[in-house]
């Protein structure tokens, strides 16, 4: 065990641990954060993803002790209460369905609108294909990472609909 | 649903404005909001969860109105349901539909979902029926609080009840505003203490009637999903994220192959390891449970065991799988389902067709591997999981360790997509049996390895299908045989055949027999011959390919054959592929539910939806260079809700690659209670079922499952997302006006045509018939060469 130095969200932990421990396990086991998750351990899947000095990592394959840089989560994202705009696109395309993978989705989202802020569709996908999903929600993130591109980012997503019978959008 | 980050905040406000007597305490208690208040709210920093959850955990009385609804003194109200959702949705669907009964609007509610001392016992999740039967109790006891509310109002106004109106939470006098009392007012802190009636959860009634359909508000309206800002956000406590005080880390170690029996532990190869508590052995079930989770990830990599490989080999190859299941005795079969004489029809057709049509095992493979978390303080045992069947759990786990169940409860929270996998929840029994062990709370975490491995299975199947044409190319008759490696299929949490009872050496008094399902469909074909039959392999317990239910349990095995081959027949007939299923539908007599004009409906929308539908027999005309492209559809349905699926493929001859670029979907589940919900959950249900038509396949040796990663079993990901994707929702039926007009399932129905559509629009691309799934490049390029030929 060793004492190491994390710097989270802006803040200054320190830790008492192995320090080849994956980062992963200190951010939701020591620090109390839930926005990185595990998925595979393995580097595969995105779910565990940080932003650490502007570079997207797999914190479930990097050391704790090589962490030395300002790491973000998703918790990190929202500035004063106010969402990140691809969170809020998130809300607005009402994207996730179980929403385990979303942390690897958004911070996936951001390292790429961060390298590339209008990136095309091909982009989008080669971009995203390290996140996967398997509730399959990619259609609705890509909705959400283009409604960020256009710069609309607010404004809900409602179906102009009102009562029950105006729902049914056709009828036999 | 208990614990997003609102929840907490809100009770806390709630018990604040209560009046702190004894006796509402008490109620509280009983109604569940107390003891949730301090559960959920402990949740992520657990201060004061041991006290919280002393016990014991009777049942919530579903005979008992408070169970299902509180009124606040703030006049919000909060509703307890005995579902999970999966993340489709079905939390906000229920607030809607009961918003809507109780006369509140949305925003003054809140859900309470699947804990089994605070919520009643409507069993959970599963086979798509958490809207079509158990909103039904939901509409009524909610309708039958209103009718009460009004009663009381009445009383207090003075004014008969005919002539009283009510909204958002408030009772007023029709045609004068100013006399009007709250909702809170009437009973806001206190008990209805009106009992139900009705001798099971789903009849659970009181005396007032549900609105007719034309005078819902809140239902049909796209509300945004609730718990969609935290899990965002990243402030929802899904159940990976529970910690308690004191809590252990636990890693199972599993048989190395397939069968194996532990014969020993070396217990010193952990020598000198940091942090590890206790070695656990039972039968071949093994576990190390340490202080710290890196410590008990390091302790399962390196403890040393011996395992005695079986002398049989447990399952053939991957590779021999369909030729073990075709020669393999059955160890049941259906008795054939014969309408008409499909003999002497075979015998006087001019032509007839044979196809065999394959499905390997495929998994779960959920994002998140399995979890759960127990806590055995104040000698109960609360279990912490996203198990959608949470109240099977309790019982289970009860059962598994000998425990009264009012001493067991379960705390429902998010998680991973289920779809089927945490009917039998294994990690929550290891979680429940090691705590139990240790009598400290201890949290089992899978690997990927082991879940992608061990999860439970989707069934293989081989069919083999003839079909007869006559010489105008009228199909006139059928004979399906199915074949399904699906003995002792998995029960729900049942505490002898989780894995970890498998593996102690429990075995059930009564094997499953598993089943082979026929298609569900009904074209007319006037002579047909439908059968099944159940195969096993020769390791039955304690395998890795433990078939269970997965998404549509057989759904789409059974619609990739049967719609795969009428396209068969169609293009036989040099028939368009709709006009051809829209013939053999129309000349169906039965119409159950509508559900033949309701299918008409659908396969008419996709079409109309499709745009240039050029009417032409499959396969198109040939074209050069190395893409080629096509169309396929497919038509099903899942109980009464009615699908047609249009794929547009793209399919690369030099790579093999197939990208399905374009879907389109035309649905049909009678009301729709958020159709922006709905239109997502058909849209990710069609995906998965792409996922399974491209990719999903589990292989194995002789001895061990192979598929133990995302690059050993990959996934359909971002690159192979289709570039546009068209939902209609044809809801309603025949007679859109009738007052009752029925509200059915949509998790699974969209997912059931897939494999079908894709093989179909792969056909029409190429000319060349794929009928082994799932079509990965390496077979399709083997299937374009082997027709080149
Ligand atoms: S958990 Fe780190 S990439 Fe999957
Ligand atoms: S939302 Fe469930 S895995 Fe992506």
């Amino acid at each position: 065990m060793s004492v190491i130095t994390l710097n989270v969200n802006g803040a200054v932990h320190q830790v008492d641990v192995d320090p080849a421990t994956p980062l992963l396990y200190i951010l939701r086991n020591d620090i109390g954060l839930r926005g990185p998750r595990f998925g595979c351990g393995l580097g595969q899947c995105g779910a565990c993803s940080v932003i650490i000095d502007g570079a997207l990592v797999r914190s479930c394959q990097l050391p704790a002790a090589a962490a030395t840089g300002a790491i973000t989560t998703l918790e990190g994202l929202s500035q004063n209460g106010t969402l990140h705009p691809l969170q809020q696109a998130w809300i607005d395309e009402q994207v996730p369905q179980c929403g385990y993978c979303q942390n690897g989705q958004i911070m996936t989202a951001k390292a790429l609108l961060d390298r590339n802020p209008s990136p095309t569709d091909a982009e989008i996908r080669e971009g995203m294909q390290g996140a996967l999903c398997r509730c399959m929600t990619y259609y609705r993130i890509h909705a959400a990472i283009k409604r960020v591109v256009a710069g609309q980012a607010t404004g809900l997503a409602h179906e102009a609909v009102g009562t029950a019978a105006a729902a049914q959008e056709a009828s036999v | 649903m208990s614990t997003h980050s609102e929840f907490p905040r809100f009770i806390e406000q709630a018990l604040q404005g209560l009046n702190p007597s004894a006796s509402r305490r008490q109620f509280l208690a009983s109604s569940g909001a107390l003891v949730l208040s301090l559960g959920a709210s402990a949740v992520p920093g657990a201060r004061v969860l041991a006290q919280a959850a002393a016990g014991p955990y009777p049942d919530p009385d579903f005979l008992q109105l408070d169970t299902w609804i509180v009124i606040h003194p703030d006049n919000s109200a909060t509703f307890f349901v005995g579902k999970t959702d999966g993340g489709q949705g079905t939390g906000t669907a229920f607030r809607q539909m009961m918003c809507d009964e109780l006369d509140m609007a949305y925003e003054q509610t809140r859900l309470v979902m699947g804990t089994t001392d605070t919520t009643p016992d409507q069993g959970g999740s599963g086979g798509s029926d958490a809207i079509e039967t158990d909103g039904k109790p939901m509409r009524r006891v909610a309708a039958e609080a209103r009718r009460v509310l009004l009663e009381l109002a009445a009383d207090r106004l003075q004014v008969p009840v005919a002539q009283l109106e009510s909204s958002a939470g408030m009772v007023s006098v029709r045609g004068d505003a100013t006399r009007a009392v709250r909702y809170a007012d009437l009973v806001g802190g206190q008990r209805f203490n009106v009992t139900l009636s009705g001798n099971n959860v789903n009849a659970t009634t009181g005396t007032a009637a549900v609105k007719p359909v034309q005078q819902l508000r809140v239902v049909g309206q796209s509300i945004q999903r609730y718990d969609i800002p935290p899990k965002v956000d990243g402030s929802l406590t899904f159940a990976v994220d529970v910690k308690l005080p004191g809590m252990l880390h636990a890693r199972n170690v599993r048989p190395p192959v397939a069968g194996a029996v532990l014969r020993s532990v070396d217990e010193s190869s952990l020598a000198g390891l940091p942090g590890v508590v206790r070695i656990v052995s039972r039968g071949n079930y093994l576990a190390v449970v340490c202080e710290r989770e890196e410590q008990a990830i390091a302790a399962a990599r390196q403890l040393k065991a011996d395992w005695a490989a079986p002398a049989e080999a447990p399952f053939p190859p991957s590779e021999a799988l369909f030729d073990f299941i075709r020669s393999a005795a059955p160890t049941s079969s259906e008795e054939p389902r014969v309408s008409g004489d499909p003999a002497s029809a075979f015998a006087s057709a001019s032509r007839v067709l044979e196809a065999v049509y394959e499905v390997p095992f495929q998994g779960h493979t959920a994002i998140g591997p399995a979890f759960a978390v127990a806590d055995p303080s104040d000698n109960q045992l609360t279990i912490y999981s996203n198990d959608m069947k949470s109240y099977g759990l309790r019982t289970g786990v009860a059962a598994f360790l000998g425990l009264p169940r009012d001493r067991v409860r379960v705390v429902y929270m998010d998680g991973p997509q289920v779809y089927g996998r945490t009917a039998a929840d294994d990690a929550g029994f290891e979680a429940a049996f090691l705590a139990h062990e240790l009598g400290r709370p201890v949290r089992v975490q899978w690997t990927r390895a082991e879940e992608t491995a061990w999860d439970t299975k989707g069934p293989a199947y081989s069919f083999r299908l003839r079909g007869a044409l006559d010489a105008n190319g009228q199909p006139t008759a059928l004979d399906y045989e199915a074949r399904a490696v699906d003995y002792a299929h998995l029960g729900y949490n049942e505490p002898d055949t989780v894995l970890i009872a498998q593996l102690m050496g429990r075995r059930p008094a009564r094997i499953a027999e598993g089943g082979a399902a026929l298609p569900s469909v009904k074209y007319g074909i006037p002579n047909t011959r439908l059968s099944g039959h159940v195969v096993a392999l020769p390791l039955v317990w304690e395998t890795p390919l433990r078939t269970g239910n997965l998404r549509d349990p057989d759904g789409p095995q059974v619609t990739f054959a049967f719609e795969a081959f009428v396209d068969e027949m169609a293009a036989a007939a040099r028939r368009d592929p709709a006009e051809f299923r829209l013939a053999l539908v129309e000349a169906s007599g039965e119409d159950s539910a509508f559900r033949r004009s309701r299918s008409l409906a659908v396969l008419r929308a996709a079409v109309e939806a499709y745009g240039d539908w050029e009417t032409r027999p499959a396969p198109r005309a040939p074209s050069i260079g190395s893409v080629h492209s096509g169309r396929g559809i497919a038509y099903t349905f899942r109980s009464n809700t009615v699908v047609a699926v249009i794929a547009d493929v793209e399919v690369n001859r030099d790579t093999g690659r197939v990208w399905v670029k374009r879907l389109v979907c035309a649905h049909d589940c009678g009301l729709a209670i958020n159709p922006m919900g709905l239109r997502h959950t058909v849209e990710c249900g069609m995906l998965h079922g792409l996922s399974r038509a491209l990719y999903e396949e589990v292989q194995f040796d002789g001895e061990k499952v192979l598929s133990v990663d995302w690059e050993s079993h990959p996934s359909l990901r971002h690159a192979d997302t289709p570039e546009r994707i068209d939902i209609v929702l044809v809801n309603g039926d025949p007679s859109p006006d009738r007052p009752d007009l029925p509200h059915y399932g949509a998790g699974e129905t969209s997912h059931k045509p897939m494999i079908a559509a894709v093989a179909n629009a792969i056909f029409d691309a190429t000319g060349v018939r794929l009928r082994r799934a799932p079509f990965r490049p390496e077979r399709v390029l083997e299937a374009l060469r082997a027709a080149r030929t």
